[in-house]
């Protein structure tokens, strides 16, 4: 069994309204160091394949085909053995 | 010529699907049936609607789901052959994500849920969709969304304005189209799209809120008269193409 770990954020061209309003807050709790923020989403996968190859191709394709859409996201994952 | 036949697809989470049903049926007097997510048959229908609301609880994405139902590939083929469909609202967002429709919604740039009337400029009265308006009506219809910032890249959009494929955009009430005019941070104040084709539409304004005249507004029935009307003309030909494919 393995453990797939999806990173799903907005693509660098699109404005993230979400990021912004959390930014603005952290600027009034006094963190003015924090320079931008993007807000993404962490989906974990429980997959049962025969090899750690084969529970990256299946966490590819279930990005490419849902957890992700392309025309505004992007999306980085992480496959480890449990 | 007979009546066309509407179908009103049912999400679980839909909650517009009354309102399309009810306008269709009693304020447009048309055959109207509603067709379940389930349902692996478009029952014989000359046009689809894609109503409103939350499908699955809009999760992961508005619409990403929603858009692997089973009636969603009878959708997907139907509008592919030709079938009228059109979105509105939810039914926007599952079109863009089933891909029949160019670009996405995201998050309304305010970051809040949006429910008011809004003014919208006709910018193209030449299609199946708008053909009972003329350029540049304004009419007046509501919006009510959190995810109704319509994106797509350069291409795209200069490809929806070179061939007219921009329907409505949020204007003021004299038809100017400002940035105050935009709820939601729509690209070009976008408000809806077809495919090229010209036979799959998207809105995310609601224009079943605005057709009973018991509501005080009836703009929204130039959506449902012209569809109905180029139903009526393309009938023939439509029956032809299936005739000619079996």
């Amino acid at each position: 069994m393995y453990l797939a770990k999806v990173v799903v954020t907005l693509r660098k061209s699109i404005l993230d309204p979400q990021g912004k309003a959390v930014h603005h807050a952290l600027g009034s709790l006094n963190l003015p160091a924090v320079q931008d923020v993007r807000i993404g989403k962490l989906i974990e996968l429980k997959i049962d394949a025969a090899t750690k190859a084969d529970a990256e191709r299946v966490t590819a394709e279930a990005c490419k085909k849902l957890l992700a859409n392309p025309v505004m996201e992007d999306f980085t994952f992480s496959v480890e053995k449990l | 010529m007979t009546k066309p036949k509407f179908g009103v697809v049912a999400f679980p989470g839909s909650n517009c699907d009354h309102d399309a049903h009810y306008v269709l049926q009693e304020i447009m007097h048309q055959d109207v049936r509603f067709l379940w997510h389930k349902d692996s048959s478009l029952d014989g229908v000359d046009a689809v609607v894609l109503p409103g609301g939350f499908s699955y609880g809009d999760y992961l994405r508005c619409g990403a789901i929603a858009r692997f139902s089973p009636i969603m590939k009878e959708v997907i083929a139907f509008a592919n052959d030709g079938g009228m469909v059109v979105g509105i609202c939810n039914g926007f967002q599952i079109l863009c994500e089933a891909g029949l429709l160019p670009g996405a919604l995201l998050r309304n740039e305010c970051l809040t849920f949006v429910c008011k009337y809004i003014y919208l400029r006709v910018e193209n009265a030449g299609t199946a969709f708008t053909s009972d308006c003329r350029r540049g009506d304004v009419l007046s219809v509501p919006i009510a969304h959190g995810e109704g910032n319509y994106v797509a890249d350069d291409d795209t959009i200069r490809a929806l304005e070179k061939n007219q494929r921009i329907l409505f955009r949020y204007c003021e009430r004299d038809g100017s189209i400002t940035a105050s005019a935009n709820p939601n941070g729509s690209r070009g104040n976008i408000a809806g799209i077809m495919n090229e084709q010209g036979n799959v539409m998207g809105m995310m304004p609601h224009p079943e809120r605005a057709s009973d005249p018991v509501l005080g507004h009836t703009d929204g029935q130039y959506v449902f008269r012209s569809l109905i009307r180029s139903l009526m003309e393309r009938e023939p030909f439509h029956h032809q193409m299936i005739e000619e494919r079996s």
